[in-house]
């Protein structure tokens, strides 16, 4: 078996910089050199392998789209059109980085950097294994619940900066509706806190004896739509929609800018189903030959492939229908699951509040049961709505021919 | 009942990625598989040449692995890029520059030219057409009265540069005369089919070609 559990981490890089400070001779300030150092080294590692992982999912993207929309993708460059990104890497820095003569420049620079700085944030704190890459911060969802909601902030900067009405049309809903699906978003993970009984993210992989998303559909459910949405994809594409907007919130972008809002756009899927693998999916766990982070690769393939399936079938939806679906939909069905959960939990776990392996069990029954007849009683009572058509009115220009004869 | 629609989307796009056999839809440019003679055509070279030069991409053509991309079936009447400029038509009467409602045709003439066809007629020293900023209305063609002017049926026409898109007279004169049976009913009457390849000389493309004694009588004299 292939011993991968020991994953290398903050602390094995911070000892290694630290014996060798030492040894050099700077005593007591080698502490802070070597936190620096260490630093500087892991952000290198997590921007480089991102930024390469984002490239070739990007191609994975568009060629699986090309077979689900029954045509092509990329297939010109390399073997399968396998080096498509970097020639879409290299077009896009040999570009002319323009900018608007009103533009606000500070800001419409820094838009795109606001915009990917926290998606490469979050991935520092997802556990690989029994430790996360960056150390076991001990609020690690509070942290990333913080740190996404920055996005809000930095589309509206990118649309407001570049002085363009359809951009900040496009960044004004893409504000409004990314501030709406924080809160279904937020109740989709307190469900799995309450059953974790801890923020941090390894506390959470290791309480998942049976995965949550087999305890509490629900729960997926709301928190997959509002992260669904929280990355502005389709369905939920309303801050680009090409017919609407030209292009939206990035019209006015071009160069490295343009290369950078694109990034952080296709490494959302990524640090999404990182996410969704550690809340819903049991994380690292798996059974034994096959070590833990290939496990975790496969269930974050699993749920890229589950929301680019969903981006080739669905059409975008209307503005007033997105706010409606979260505010009157995904709203109420997040709070009955919170309630749903908690009652179960008061009622199955003993004197210390610890919840055994047969009370998941219990629970998931109970779960699943609720889940498909509520879904089925919400579905058929808006189901029956049906639009009524007037009665085709006979024009009256239609007898005038008869008329004059 | 409301969503049901929306989970047999998922089976069919499902379906689409998971079939092996499913078509693609392809229009424009389909791969055709190419021999060596075809890849020595696009190389502008003899087919033995081809074959002793360049050995692993014949072998890889007569195993069937080269493709070459196959132009999409087009009309007839295509108004393509490229116009079709007849100078032994042209009086140099500027119909076509006073038409264009983008005003790209550029036209400079003097009065010391002889027209083949009508006799005197001014001579043209500048001819430019800016395909550029073309929207291929054909209101120059229209306008001709000579049919002078004709669209032409191709459409790759891609530069680097936006200048190299200005089609100047001498361009024109040197340009293979394939015109497009776009407005042109005397072309389309004799079957006449650009994209074949065939071109037309000076003196075929004109309406009203010598027009014979019972012809000036229909038009002028029995009214």
């Amino acid at each position: 078996m292939i011993s991968l559990s020991g994953l290398i981490d903050f602390y094995t890089f911070y000892n290694f910089f630290r014996g060798i400070f030492e040894s050099v001779g700077l005593g007591e300030s080698s502490a802070w050199i070597s936190y620096l150092a260490t630093g500087i080294l892991l952000s290198f590692i997590v921007i480089n392998v991102m930024i390469i992982a984002t490239a070739f999912y990007t191609w994975f993207e568009r060629r699986t789209l090309g077979r689900f929309h029954v045509r092509r993708g990329p297939n010109r460059h390399g073997p399968f059109g396998l080096l498509q990104p970097f020639a879409d890497v290299m077009k896009l820095i040999m570009k002319e980085d323009t900018l608007p003569d009103e533009a606000d420049k500070p800001v419409m620079t820094l838009a795109p950097i606001a915009l990917v700085a926290p998606t490469l944030l979050i991935i520092t704190v997802i556990p690989l294994s029994e430790n996360s890459f960056l150390g076991s911060l001990n609020i690690g969802i509070l942290f990333i619940v913080g740190v996404t909601s920055v996005n809000s902030i930095a589309i509206f900067m990118a649309g407001w900066g570049s002085r363009n009405k359809y951009a900040v049309l496009g960044s004004m809903r893409g504000a409004a509706m990314l501030i709406s699906y924080e809160i279904p978003m937020a109740l989709g993970i307190t469900s799995v806190l309450l059953l974790s009984g801890s923020l941090a993210m390894t506390e959470i992989v290791k309480s998942q004896d049976i995965w949550f998303i087999a305890v509490m559909p629900l729960g997926f459910f709301v928190f997959m739509a509002a992260a669904t949405a929280e990355m502005s994809r389709t369905p939920f594409d309303q801050i680009e929609a090409e017919s609407e907007l030209g292009s939206g919130y990035n019209t006015e972008f071009s160069g490295i800018k343009f290369a950078i809002l694109f990034l952080a756009e296709f490494m959302a899927p990524i640090v999404t189903a990182a996410v969704a693998a550690t809340l819903f999916l049991g994380g690292t766990k798996g059974f034994d030959p096959i070590p833990g982070q290939a496990w975790f690769a496969l269930k974050m393939f699993l749920v890229i492939f589950v929301l680019l399936w969903f981006r080739a079938t669905w059409p975008r939806l209307r503005v007033d229908q997105i706010m409606a679906f979260a505010w009157k939909g995904l709203f109420g069905l997040g709070l009955f699951n919170i309630f749903l959960v908690a009652i179960e939990i008061m009622l199955l776990s003993g004197s210390a509040g610890e919840l055994s392996k047969s009370d998941l069990l219990i629970m998931s029954i109970v779960n699943w049961t609720i889940t498909i007849s509520t879904l089925l009683i919400l579905l058929n009572l808006f189901g029956h709505k049906k639009l009524e058509r007037p009665e085709p009115v006979p024009s009256p220009l239609a007898n005038m021919a008869a008329e004059a004869d | 009942m409301y969503g049901v629609g929306i989970i047999k989307g998922l089976g069919i796009t499902m379906k689409n990625l998971a079939l092996p056999n499913r078509q693609f839809n392809i229009y424009q440019y389909p791969d055709k598989k190419a021999s060596p003679t075809d890849l020595a055509k696009l190389e502008e070279k003899n087919t033995l040449t081809f074959i002793f030069t360049r050995p692993v991409k014949t072998i890889r053509a007569l195993i069937g692995l080269e493709t070459i991309e196959e132009r999409m079936p087009q009309d007839a009447r295509f108004r393509g890029e490229e116009f079709a400029w007849y100078e032994q038509r042209c009086t140099g009467c500027a119909s076509c520059a006073k038409y264009c409602p983008l005003g790209i045709i550029e036209i400079v003439t003097n009065t010391s030219g002889v027209n083949l066809q009508e006799g005197q007629s001014y001579d043209i020293d500048v001819f430019n057409i800016d395909i550029g900023r073309c929207m291929f209305c054909g209101l120059c063609v229209e306008a001709c009265p000579y049919d002078a002017l004709h669209m032409g049926s191709g459409f790759e026409e891609s530069t680097y540069e936006r200048k190299n898109l200005v089609i100047d007279m001498e361009r024109l004169k040197k340009a293979e005369k394939n015109p497009s049976t776009w407005f042109r009913p005397q072309l389309s009457e004799r079957k006449y089919d650009p994209i074949a390849g065939a071109k037309a000389d000076w003196d075929e493309v004109g309406r009203h070609e010598k027009p014979t004694l019972e012809n000036q009588q229909e038009k002028w004299a029995k009214r």
